[in-house]
């Protein structure tokens, strides 16, 4: 049991070598530049920051896995955020909020998955549709204004802590994580998910229901984002119809930073998460920095190429003494 | 509407009899001018020895964990077909891929007339004058003809803009050399395989190519574009291009190759004259060994019905009623898209079952879906290893246990040890050749995946189990395990259905034999009464 368990993290290290290295390094560097950051404040702080992407980028990895793509994500975020601040305001009780929020996360995945299985129409234009959509439809039902959230219990929900320093929101990304980690790895339908990205052919012959897996990727995507969108909503009082904009692609860098393939087939949660905290450590390490925002996008753009460069020319090294 | 199809295939295939004609013209004329020039040649060189046109000379390749190449020699005369030979993973790809620049060589050394060259890329091969058509053809699906011809060395006008008109003049006019009734602009994406490879082989001339591998041409032709193809190789062979020919049709070596080389075990074993070696011989030095019972069968009485399928129709077939029996092999025969493999579709409930029935022991099973249908005991093993069989970037253990994850898969809970146990136990009871189980099965040679696969499927235990050309592109000594694994199945009472469009293992293996002609059973034969020339009549319409 133990050799296993050892096995596993050799292994783990060694498929994130690259990106591991450049973790360190970006610790390294901003930990020299700026004493803040490896206060305990701090290091909770881009915790925080990183589990709505998290929340979004541990589904999308499952979605990448599968052959798929899931752009509509973003929107999702926005469109529950504001009906849970219109709902709470409207005076329902949080536990039916919740519920009804998540309940929609999972019908705009249905939708998503229905329209893709049934039509067999690209996954990024069916997701890039919904995305407009659903955007669209938050801006018409609020006219574009936020929607301002007072219910303390509920802001609680993404701003409090659990023993004293650890974030919810963290607490949430914890059991997102294991859910999907399991799913992947210890799961009939992990698998099959695997299966139908590598081969939805071979997987229909081998008697696999291609709709089944597909519908659950994009219905977990769907819920996913209505707890972003939830957490978000909490820790800024507001819903509003800006938020989650550019999350799908924040999700996607994620994903393919830790590995994952976007032809399909190929992905792990655990490197995902890698990609996410870089991603995070970089928002908040060129913020500490003090590095002007304008550029930062710039300094992002370039980190994430170089990242998955090096990552690419590690594979191709490895498949060529195969 | 079928009839339109049929006569438009036929009118396909007829565009390449006038080819054919024209090429025995040209092949006449044009051995006479290299008869003339190999005179000349031979006056003005008095002690010409023979000089090989390509040698390879002891090349080793090593990969992690495996010695694919030891040592191996070849010598290639210009004009000549050389056959490599040799049993699935005996290392013909990996020396061709040597050649073709694809891997290099970790030693010996390879000749070109007698002059050492070094090729570590595929860009090297093609100026040493090595070209390769691959099996898969890797032309560019909606580019025209003449576009793919000029790939990466278009004709330009002056101003750099492409000179199209003198790209479709060029190509037109390399077409007629072989005879070939294309359009430059033809679409390939439109054209058929044996078109394809046509236009493969001009290009691989138009780049001046000398030595020409061609690695299973005739795995997906059909017999008239086989015989085309042939015309065209020996056109090839008349201009003094060498041609490296891979086959595991060992009736074709006689008609088309010169010599012979031997492959086993990554080893060179031999070099034969083809018109004075026996195919058994040939299969003896292949395997290592006699092969005296090539068709395993020990016949049974079979009697109880098993897969009982009635009026069965489908958008593609239309009323196929036949009965299975338990423990009986039943060979499918007829022509390719006579609507067995669509048959067995239906069966497996991949395809919408419009009427009829399909029942296993009693219960009915159309209109169900595969997973329920794989779930009761049918399991099938589809025709297109590549596309629909392997998950090419998963390890053996993965492909081996998709079928039967509920077996060590219990909620979250993984059973490590029940799953390496399953998946030892047809890694050895098939003897796939493999570093280990967690080897990418997409690295393997077709045997082995095929090995692989049917693996998988007898994984889930299966009580009819449908093999769609179970030995197709597959080596001899793979073909000959794969009979015997089939005889053991229907001696310990599993039902096969075997579609297979090979007669001699239609008829050497089956109880019973289905003929299927445009998507209806047209006729039904017991093993005692079939020949090659009744399942015939009854698969073409005479």
């Amino acid at each position: 049991m133990d050799n296993k368990i050892i096995a596993s993290t050799k292994s783990y290290f060694k498929r994130n070598a690259g990106i591991l290295i450049g973790l360190v390094a970006l610790c390294v560097i901003i930990s020299l530049r700026s004493d803040r950051f490896l206060t305990q404040d701090n290091i909770m702080n881009v915790l925080r920051q990183i589990s709505s992407n998290m929340y979004l980028a541990c589904a999308m990895t499952m979605i990448l896995i599968a052959g798929g793509i899931d752009l509509s994500v973003g929107s999702i975020v926005a469109i529950t955020g504001v009906t849970a601040g219109t709902l709470l305001n409207a005076g329902v009780p949080i536990p039916l909020m919740l519920l009804i929020c998540i309940a929609l996360g999972a019908v705009y995945g249905t939708i998503t998955g229905l329209i893709i299985t049934t039509t067999t129409l690209p996954p990024f234009i069916v997701t890039y549709s919904m995305m407009q959509i659903l955007r669209g439809a938050t801006y018409v039902y609020t006219g574009g204004t936020t929607v301002r959230v007072d219910n303390r219990s509920f802001i609680n929900l993404g701003t409090g802590y659990a023993f004293g320093f650890l974030p919810l929101p963290v607490i949430y990304l914890l059991i997102v994580f294991v859910i999907v980690f399991i799913v992947l790895n210890k799961t009939t339908l992990g698998r099959h998910i695997y299966a139908v990205g590598g081969n939805e052919k071979a997987a229909r012959f081998s008697g696999i229901s291609v709709m089944k897996t597909r519908m659950f990727v994009y219905i977990f995507s769907g819920i996913m984002g209505s707890l972003a969108g939830l957490v978000l909503c909490a820790r800024s009082y507001s819903g509003n119809p800006l938020a989650g904009d550019g999350a799908e692609m924040d999700a996607i860098a994620a994903c393919v930073l830790g590995g994952a393939s976007m032809a399909g087939g190929y992905g792990f949660v655990g490197g995902t998460l890698i990609g996410a905290l870089i991603i995070g450590l970089l928002n908040n390490g060129l913020n500490l920095m003090r590095i002007d925002s304008y550029w930062q996008i710039i300094l992002k753009g370039i980190v994430i190429l170089v990242a998955v460069y090096v990552d690419y020319v590690k594979n191709l090294k490895k498949n060529k003494s195969n | 509407m079928k009839g339109l199809a049929q006569s438009k295939a036929v009118l396909q295939k007829a565009d390449l009899l006038p080819g054919a004609v024209c090429a025995g013209l040209f092949l006449f004329s044009n051995q006479k001018r290299e008869k003339r020039m190999s005179a000349l040649l031979w006056i003005g060189d008095d002690i010409l020895a023979e000089q090989y046109l390509l040698e390879m000379k002891n090349v080793h390749k090593r990969f992690p964990g495996v010695h694919a190449l030891k040592g191996v020699s070849l010598e290639l005369r210009a004009g000549e077909v050389h056959a490599l030979l040799g049993e699935n993973g005996a290392g013909k790809s990996t020396l061709i891929k040597v050649l073709g620049g694809i891997y290099e060589k970790d030693e010996g050394e390879i000749l070109i007339d007698g002059k050492k060259v070094e090729i570590k890329n595929v860009e090297q091969a093609r100026n040493a004058g090595v070209s390769i058509i691959h099996q898969e053809l890797v032309l560019v699906p909606y580019l025209s003809v003449a576009e793919n011809i000029f790939l990466g060395r278009e004709l330009r006008k002056k101003g750099g803009f492409i000179d199209r008109s003198a790209m479709i003049r060029e190509t037109q006019r390399a077409l007629d050399e072989f005879g070939l009734k294309l359009s430059p602009n033809a679409m390939i994406a439109d054209l058929n395989i044996a078109q394809q490879q046509m236009v493969e082989i001009v290009k691989a001339v138009s780049f001046n190519a000398r030595i020409i591998v061609m690695d299973e041409p005739t795995s997906s032709l059909s017999d008239k574009e086989v015989d085309a193809l042939f015309e065209n190789v020996r056109k090839l062979t008349a201009r003094k291009i060498g041609i490296i020919y891979i086959s595991h049709r060992m009736s074709e070596l006689q008609e088309v190759a010169d010599r012979v080389t031997v492959m086993r075990d990554g080893e060179y074993i031999a070099t034969k004259e083809v018109a004075v070696t026996g195919n058994d011989e040939l299969v003896a030095l292949m395997v290592g060994r006699q092969l005296d019972n090539y068709y395993t069968r020990t016949f049974n009485d079979c009697k109880e019905p098993l897969l009982e399928v009635k009026n069965l129709s489908t958008a593609k077939i239309h009323d196929v009623s036949f009965t299975l029996r338990k423990g009986e092999i039943l060979g499918f025969a007829g022509l390719v898209g006579a609507g067995r493999s669509e048959t067995m579709q239906a069966v497996f409930g991949l395809d919408k079952v419009i009427s009829g029935s399909v029942k296993l022991n009693g219960r009915e099973l159309a209109g169900k879906n595969a997973e329920s249908i794989l779930a009761s005991g049918i399991s099938l093993v589809p025709e297109d290893r590549k596309n629909e069989g392997i998950f090419p970037g998963m390890t053996i253990s993965f492909n081996m246990t998709l079928k039967v994850l509920k077996e060590f898969i219990r909620g979250i809970r993984v059973n490590n040890s029940k799953e390496k146990e399953i998946v030892e136990k047809y890694f050895q009871d098939l003897s796939v050749k493999a570093p280990g189980t967690e080897t990418l099965i997409g690295s393997l040679s077709g045997g082995n995946q095929q090995k692989v696969v049917i693996g998988s499927w007898l994984a889930s235990r299966p009580r009819v189990l449908i093999l769609d050309e179970p030995t197709r592109g597959i080596d001899v000594g793979s073909k000959s395990e794969i009979y015997a694994i089939m005889n053991e199945l229907a001696k310990n009472g599993v039902s096969i259905i075997m579609v297979s469009s090979e007669l001699p293992e239609i008829l050497n293996m089956s109880d019973r034999i289905i003929i299927m002609r445009g998507g209806s059973i047209s006729g039904v034969l017991d093993r005692s009464e079939a020949t090659q020339e009744k399942i015939m009549q009854h698969a073409v319409n005479i």
